[in-house]
């Protein structure tokens, strides 16, 4: 149809030009506006895409991209405006049509059948049902063509997040696309995986599949994409192509003001260990949980120290032993706070020797979303703060603690009454995590500080967390962030398939290693080569 | 087009408005039910709900019913706050009965004051006896207690049937099924004379302040609603889950023994093969009528108190079987339950687009 010739052969992001000028697009939105109850998620959004382009949505959360992509895929229908496909108006009804019209779409979060092989999982997902045996040989050419490396039999439990997004892109590409949608591809792999998937989209793109690219990672934008349209607010704000502005250049027109850096003050001096983890195994309490070998860690006073690693890779185990959530006990002596063993210990006893946690789960896990945010400020605090007296409840302290965390931290909210879950996310995590570091911590656990946070918030969470450092906290981070780790931490671990590696100073540590150690290649700790440093070195300004 | 559309924060109006929408619809439902079977709607429920109150007998008498429904519910309510579904509170209530009216019958000859207290003690110790088997099971090998708690009121009932056939048997009695009757020192005083009231309605009373203060002004009430809305928060905080069982199975099963031992010391006065008309399930109604809040049990139980009276009455005046009070109690919590999505949703006509933008 109107897909123009493919030139262009080299794999360069620099060297992809815009193909198919003047012919018409293979996508223009125009004027989509779609509203929720109380929220206007698309205003009058336009742009296109030409064929073979990579083509970048930028925006915060809340910014409208997932409402967008939605109704590209035709999940929701738009208020107003129209989608322009190959320069004819359609009509995206539902997924299935949009399948068929040739536009494939990567969920951030993948649904895939855990006990089901590779090709069982891709025979659910197409459109029609077809011979085994045929789909077994598409699949396996379209792995070679694209250099996708899967074995079709392999159950999924036993693949690593990265392989299992591979079963996605395999998913669309088997079914020609024209446009392929990544919905935050990268949020789940380690650098190195990364730049593999950017060698396969610009392949793509090369044979002339147009790619929208959703991410808020701008070092990635910068090193893929050609166009990119900033949404703010549900707006377009402006377009820009990436390989032109700074990453600094494009955080800003997302969130429409100027960025400052955490300031970490002068170089610190770090005090006695105050969490200590010595040699802690545990099982795992869920299926297909990553059990935790051998772990070893020390954080001192006024020490942030950053947990890098891919997700599922024995985090959550880790942070639900050290809050004591898990069911069962760790060996004596393994988890020390302040020199005392409080293994066996449940979380409100070592609440009580001064340790807090920030779960990665806002709802229902950090707060509870149906009660007000006294009581949620109660939930954790009550005993440090004394907010209850013989068995009751004392009202007046418990809300102004409350009353405390939102104007301490800045709790966008109609007040203390208000339900957590009527929080935005950004709010509601601040709100967390300030009820936690107003308790004064001695130690303090927080897994994904920012995870779904505005980037207002999330500085503010991390000058927060410098800050508390500064008064001689010991801060463990647990993030897959790593420019958040860059940007607060003073020395890094990172967790593969439960161990842990040794603990670097920030300062002496590459990317790339981290990257080859989130791989779980622990043998190489110390001595690793710098394999490919393509599209990392804007890392650390990213997020900022 | 009608859809139903999240709400971006619970309705606390709904959350009241609820129930009076429930019983509003039930009215409706119940009159067009009245009309298939032949009778004029409007003097039907007239009699089912207006006539049994317009007398202060007729009050008394829905004290009378609602004290056991009211007692029962706070208990419950504590126990559903925690997703603890403890269905077994007639169970409960027979144990409580057995145990305290036991003591009744082996003193048949007493004076004692002492007899009527030590009789409470025992009542409440039956029934929590009776809610510690499913906790018991539930914590240990994770059995459901929905499941154990209901069978459970089967056992406990065909006891009493034993008993009262058996080895309890009024000797004097003509052989009916019946016990002795308890001696006046195990009697419930009457509260207001002439009437059936006894100090149970007052220990309700009781039982739904302390309620009201232990779920919403004690830590172990804040655990409760915590271990019931958000499970993981609550072990993240530390809060256990099993305690929580066993607590509200205990208290659930304490308070239905209670209420089942004012019901063979108070209107009936002896033990019998029927000592409730159901009160075990008909508080689960009551329960979620009540909104789980102890102040609402109060209401809740005296509007259920009244489809008691009302289906006595109907049977009296119009002829109408028996199943007509389980049928609006099951009517009602039949929409009670349905219109509770409006506290989470609105109902919306046509599109939503125009709506969307002012807001």
């Amino acid at each position: 149809m109107g897909v123009a010739t493919v030139t262009s052969t080299t794999g360069e992001a620099g060297a992809n030009t815009v193909k198919g000028a003047g012919g018409p697009a293979q996508l223009e939105v125009r004027g989509v506006t779609k509203a929720f109850p109380g929220c206007l998620a698309n205003d009058d959004i336009s742009f296109r895409i030409e064929p073979g382009e990579i083509h970048a949505l930028l925006g915060e959360n809340g910014a409208g991209k997932s409402t967008l992509v939605k109704i590209i895929y035709g999940v929701l229908q738009a208020d107003e405006g129209e989608l322009i496909w190959e320069g004819k108006p359609v009509t995206i009804a539902s997924p299935h049509d949009a399948r068929e019209m040739g536009i494939g779409l990567v969920f951030q979060h993948f649904s895939l059948f855990e006990t089901m092989t590779v090709l069982e999982n891709i025979a659910l997902a197409m459109n029609d049902v077809r011979d085994m045996d045929a789909l077994r040989k598409q699949v396996l050419e379209v792995e070679k063509t694209y250099g996708l490396p899967l074995d079709p039999d392999r159950h999924v439990y036993t693949l690593s997040v990265g392989e299992r997004q591979r079963i996605e892109i395999v998913r669309c590409l088997l079914q020609n696309p024209k446009l392929l949608i990544l919905d935050e591809p990268t949020s789940v792999l380690t650098p190195q995986e990364v730049e593999k998937l950017f060698e396969t989209l610009r392949r793509l793109a090369d044979e002339g599949c147009a790619i929208l690219y959703i991410s808020h990672k701008l070092h990635e934008v910068k090193a893929l994409c050609q166009k990119a349209t900033v949404l703010r607010g549900g707006k377009v704000v402006g377009g820009c192509d990436p390989r032109e502005e700074t990453a600094k250049s494009m955080a800003e027109m997302m969130i429409g003001q100027k960025l400052t850096a955490p300031d970490r003050g002068k170089s610190r001096e770090f005090g006695d260990v105050r969490l200590a983890v010595s040699n802690l195994s545990l099982e795992s309490d869920e299926q297909f949980g990553t059990d935790l070998k051998g772990i070893n860690l020390e954080v001192r006073g006024g020490e942030i120290m950053g947990v890098a690693g891919v997700a599922g890779n024995g985090q959550n185990e880790l942070f639900r032993a050290l809050a004591g959530e898990t069911e069962q006990q760790a060996a004596p002596d393994s988890i020390k706070i302040d020199g005392k063993s409080v293994a066996h210990f449940g979380p409100r006893r070592r609440r009580r020797l001064g340790a807090t946690f920030v779960p990665e789960e806002r709802n229902g896990h950090g707060a509870v979303p149906d009660m007000s945010l006294s009581e949620n400020g109660f939930l954790t605090a009550f005993r440090r703060m004394a907010l209850s007296a013989r068995g009751l409840i004392r009202e007046v302290p418990t809300k102004s603690f409350a009353d405390n965390i939102i104007k301490t931290f800045d709790v966008r909210t109609t007040g203390s009454g208000a339900e957590a879950g009527s929080l935005s996310g950004g709010n509601l995590q601040k709100f967390i995590v300030g009820r936690e570091i107003l308790q004064d911590p001695g130690v303090l656990v927080i897994s994904q500080p920012t995870w779904g946070v505005d980037a207002g918030a999330a500085s503010a969470i991390h000058q927060a967390l410098l800050d508390l450092a500064a008064k001689g906290t010991a801060v463990l981070v647990i993030s897959q962030d790593l420019d958040e780790i860059y940007a607060i931490c003073d020395s890094v671990v990172v967790m593969a398939e439960g161990k842990m590696s040794k603990p670097r100073p920030m300062a002496d540590v590459s990317i790339e290693e981290i990257g080859l150690l989130m791989g779980g290649l622990h043998d190489l700790e110390g001595n690793a080569t710098p394999a490919n440093n393509t599209q990392v070195e804007g890392g650390r300004v990213g997020q900022a | 087009m009608v859809r139903l559309e999240p709400r971006r924060q619970h309705s606390q109006a709904m959350v009241y408005l609820s129930p009076v929408l429930a019983i509003l619809m039930t009215l409706v439902v119940g009159g067009i039910i009245f009309a298939f079977m032949g009778k004029n709607p409007f003097d039907a429920l007239y009699t089912f709900f207006i006539l049994p109150i317009n007398n202060s007998y007729g009050i008394s008498e829905l004290f009378v019913k609602a004290t056991p429904l009211v007692i029962i519910a706070v208990g419950l309510a504590m126990g559903f706050r925690a997703n603890v579904w403890n269905i077994g509170a007639e169970g409960q209530l027979t144990m409580g009965a057995i145990f305290g009216g036991g003591l009744a019958l082996y003193f048949h000859d007493s004076e004692s004051v002492l007899l009527l207290p030590a009789m409470f003690v025992l009542g409440a110790l039956g029934g929590a006896f009776w809610g510690a088997i499913p906790a018991l099971l539930r914590t240990r090998f994770n059995a459901n207690e929905i499941l154990t708690s209901l069978m459970l009121t089967y056992v406990a009932t065909l006891f009493l049937s034993f008993l009262v056939h058996g080895p309890w048997r009024n000797p004097e009695g003509f052989n009916f099924p019946e016990s002795r009757p308890f001696p006046d020192a195990g009697l419930l005083p009457i509260i207001f004379e002439g009437s059936r009231v006894h100090l149970g309605t007052a220990v309700a009373v009781f039982v739904v302040i302390a309620g009201w203060l232990l779920l919403s002004k004690s830590v172990i009430g804040f655990q409760l609603r915590v271990v019931g809305k958000a499970p993981q928060a609550a072990r993240h905080v530390g809060f256990r889950q099993k305690r929580m069982v066993w607590f509200t199975l205990l208290l659930g099963g304490a308070l239905a023994g209670l209420a089942g031992l004012f019901e063979v010391s108070g209107p009936i006065g002896q033990l019998q093969p029927s000592i409730s008309p159901g009160y075990g399930f008909t508080a689960i109604i009551v329960a979620f009528l009540g909104r789980l809040h102890p102040v609402g049990i109060l209401f809740g139980g005296l509007i259920m108190a009244l489809t008691y009276l009302g289906g006595e009455l109907a049977q009296i005046t119009l002829g109408l079987p028996n199943a007509v009070t389980g049928l609006f109690q099951g009517i009602l919590l039949f929409f009670l339950l349905a219109s509770d999505v409006l506290t989470k949703y609105r109902i919306r006509f046509g599109s939503i687009a125009a709506k969307g933008r002012t807001a």
